[in-house]
């Protein structure tokens, strides 16, 4: 039986990972990771999951392992954060080449040095382009939905490829909420058994992955890119599915707030859009008609429902967790080309906050918003990145 | 030079099939050719156990005798014969 | 693999390593691939981290390799073995899981993967065959290269010895530990077919020559390994169950029934080897680490010569 349990966002993980029907898992541990794969492994040593777990000895190993029994066409699963996600960045590319719709779960955090344990989306944002479907959640029960929807997204044949979700380190993975979970047997309405588009098998033996000259290799990439480019056609499917199976929806690809009547945007990802609609409300009680889009799908980029949400609008205000050192926030850039190729003309404000897990308040929102305005309206573009939290 | 004209022709992965000549003809790589004097093989098979090049196949009479299609001219087989029945020569291609 | 392989005409004519595959002419790691595939049989997946054999497979679409080959990351040849492995345990397949990798792939980047492999009791066969330098980008220096021996990296000769991959597989916890070596194919065949009935990690360790890499004419490949165990440069010898065996002609060398040959005679035909034979102060220190090495190895022998009691 379905039910509801108070659990934090890294358990809500463990237990899609369980809903999933998860048979392999290879982790190794990381703050602020440490709770999912702790949890898994109680699951199957308690054999509350039929799984296998392996202790590898480097996150490097654990890509490698689950890209062996992925390869196998087993379900697997790993988690991740961080220096973790960076020192098995290699096998992350290996795996989406491959086709293996692994689903991985990354704890967002700052990289070293100084060494620091709290949340940054710089990891995640440097795998931007390594073939993985990549998702950034908000809160407990999207984590958990996620992780289910991931599998089914993935696995299907069109799609073939990786996903990695993506969640604020300590604001989400350490925070607990009411998480409603199904049992596998229910699940298994929504997530069919795996059925992989090819598994190694001696009946039928080949060789994967030797060497292509430029003849051949540009072809595969292309074939990646239209795995994408199916994958942002069937998310919105995905979720509508999952909301007849569940009743629960995230709203897709983006996640728009009080957007209709509004004269301007801010967008942010994963935690940060939460505290964002927390300002909206305040902002609103004000009379400022200022709408939200969280930004749910980063690859593949929903750069035409971007593009809709953002014209017509008097500006955007994008908060990125991140930063492209000598350019902006991730997406920022992002969604100043998606813009450009749609001829919109919405000027966009990017503030670089939360760096190394720097609080971001409603409050302080609020404000960034109001400066923005003031800017926009007083000055005329180009306008760079501001860093709006620069002890200055 | 490729064989598959189109993406439409390309599998989803980049899996390759066994075949025989993966490399194309490597007998072309030789520049000396082992030659079998059937008359002294003995039929020990050390020649082709010890070829790296899987050129060298038993005949009916269990003798050895040369792929020349895939021969490299390594001539291991020349030198590790127990009774010196491989001869060598210098290629030429017909 | 079923039958009893007593002389080389037991063993079974099936090729798995087709031919027209890319490896240099003599290549000492493409008579030990296509055996050990030979043993393992159909029934086998293989890993293959970047390396020579990475090469060797040929172009896409085609490939030399006849059995299920996953391609793999350079440092990662053993936890995707082991990975294929739970794969297969999960759904109930019985096949062989082996890696097979260099020396750069096994002794440096790989070892940790390695290593951990072990350490886990992972159900796998590791191969490493051991080249003694990446060959594959064009001879540079391993922690696998010998003592003196000449490559791109070391211009004047390797300064430091090669790691002991073997005693570290022993120390690590692997079920059954071999070095192996083609010129002697009962003893290769020999070693093979015990580690395909073990469970548990087995790791093997090939001598493997280069004739390009270790400048020499490639017909003399089978002649120098012979050369490596009779010189006593190489030696033969297998780990299992807590016990130390010498074997083969090294067992000869090791209770006194044969005497190593001049080292010279392994030397001279090896271009690698050029500095060393030069230098009478690069030739002794060559010869005092084999002697310690085979101090090292009796030593080794009379501490594990019978199961561990209780």
């Amino acid at each position: 039986m379905s039910g509801t349990i108070i659990i934090t966002g890294n358990h809500a993980v463990s237990y899609g990972a369980w809903s999933s029907r998860v048979r392999f898992v290879a982790a190794y541990p990381i703050t602020p990771q440490t709770t999912i794969v702790e949890m898994l492994s109680d699951f199957v040593n308690t054999g509350k999951m039929k799984a296998e777990f392996m202790t590898v000895e480097s996150e490097h190993s654990a890509a490698a392992a689950v890209m062996g029994a992925e390869s196998t066409g087993v379900r697997s699963f790993t988690a991740t954060s961080s220096h973790g996600l960076l020192y098995m960045s290699e096998v992350v590319h290996w795996i989406a080449r491959s086709r293996l719709p692994v689903v991985m779960v990354v704890v967002n955090r700052a990289i070293a040095p100084p060494w620091s344990i709290w949340t940054e989306l710089l990891d995640t944002m440097t795998h931007r382009d390594a073939g993985w479907i990549q998702v950034y959640v908000s809160n407990n029960q999207e984590a958990y939905d996620m992780v289910i929807q991931s599998y089914r997204l993935s696995e299907m044949k069109r799609v073939s490829m990786p996903t990695m979700i993506c969640m604020d380190g300590f604001i989400l993975s350490h925070t607990f909420a009411p998480v409603t979970v199904h049992t596998p047997e229910e699940t298994d309405e929504f997530l069919p058994s795996y059925s992989p588009l090819w598994k190694i098998d001696p009946e039928n033996p080949f060789s994967l992955g030797n060497m292509a000259t430029p003849d051949y290799y540009y072809e595969f990439s292309y074939l990646m890119h239209e795995a994408h480019e199916n994958a942002k056609k069937l998310f919105n499917n995905v979720d509508k599915e999952f909301e007849r199976f569940s009743g629960r929806s995230h709203g897709g690809k983006v996640h728009g707030y009080m957007l209709d009547d509004s004269e301007s945007v801010i967008l942010a990802m994963g935690t940060l859009s939460e505290e964002v609609m927390v300002a909206i409300d305040n902002l609103r009680k004000r009379g400022e008609k200022v709408g939200a889009l969280k930004v749910r799908l980063f690859r593949p980029f929903p750069a035409e429902e971007i593009s809709k949400a953002l014209e017509d609008k008097e500006f955007a205000l994008i908060l990125d967790r991140s930063l492209s050192y000598g350019y902006e926030g991730q997406l920022a850039t992002e969604t100043k080309a998606a813009l450009h190729t749609s001829g919109i003309e919405t000027p966009v404000i990017n503030m670089i906050t939360g760096l190394g897990g720097r609080d971001v308040t409603y409050k302080e929102i609020e404000k960034f918003h109001g400066l923005a305005k003031k800017k926009v309206s007083s000055e005329k573009g180009p306008f760079k990145p501001i860093f709006i939290q620069l002890k200055r | 030079m490729s064989k598959l004209k189109t993406i439409k022709e390309y599998p989803l992965i980049p899996a390759s099939k066994p075949s025989e000549g993966a490399a194309g003809r490597t007998g072309l790589w030789r520049t000396f050719r082992p030659v079998v004097n059937l008359d002294k093989c003995i039929g020990c098979r050390l020649c082709w156990f010890y070829c790296p090049d899987n050129a060298i196949t038993i005949s009916g009479d269990g003798k050895v005798e040369i792929n020349y299609d895939w021969c490299k001219g390594c001539l291991i087989c020349f030198h590790e014969c127990p009774v010196k029945a491989i001869d060598r020569v210098v290629e030429e291609f017909g | 693999m079923g039958k009893e392989i007593k002389t080389v005409k037991d063993i079974p004519l099936q090729e798995l390593l087709l031919p027209g595959h890319v490896a240099c002419a003599g290549c000492g790691m493409a008579i030990s691939v296509r055996h050990v595939l030979k043993i393992l049989g159909g029934n086998t997946v293989v890993t293959v981290p970047a390396c020579c054999l990475s090469v060797i497979q040929g172009l896409f679409p085609k490939t030399a390799v006849a059995v299920p080959l996953k391609n793999v990351p350079f440092a990662s040849a053993a936890a995707v073995a082991s990975g294929l492995k739970a794969g297969f345990r999960l759904q109930g397949k019985e096949l062989n899981v082996v890696a097979i990798a260099g020396d750069g792939g096994t002794y440096d980047i790989g070892l940790q993967a390695l290593s951990g492999a072990v350490e886990r009791g992972e159900d796998i066969i590791y191969f490493c065959y051991d080249n003694q330098a990446y060959m594959n980008t064009g001879i540079q220096r391993s922690g696998a290269t010998p003592y003196g021996a000449w490559t791109t990296t070391t211009p004047k000769g390797k300064k430091e010895r090669r790691k002991d991959l073997g005693l570290m597989m022993i120390a690590n916890g692997a079920t059954y530990v071999a070095t192996v070596n083609p010129s002697f194919p009962m003893d290769f065949y020999g070693k093979f077919l015990k580690a395909e009935e073990k469970k548990g990690p087995r790791v093997l360790i090939g001598y493997s020559v280069c004739p390009p890499g270790w400048r020499y004419t490639p017909e003399l490949s089978i002649e120098l390994g012979k050369l490596a165990v009779q010189t006593g440069a190489w030696i033969l010898w297998e780990f299992e169950e807590g016990v130390f065996r010498f074997t083969g002609y090294s067992k000869r060398l090791a209770e006194g029934k044969a005497k190593r040959k001049p080292i010279e005679l392994y030397l001279e035909p090896q271009g690698r080897f050029r500095n060393v034979l030069r230098d009478p102060e690069k030739l002794k220190a060559l010869k005092r680490g084999i002697n310690e090495r085979w101090r090292v190895y009796r030593k080794i022998a009379e501490v594990y010569s019978s199961s561990t009691p209780g």
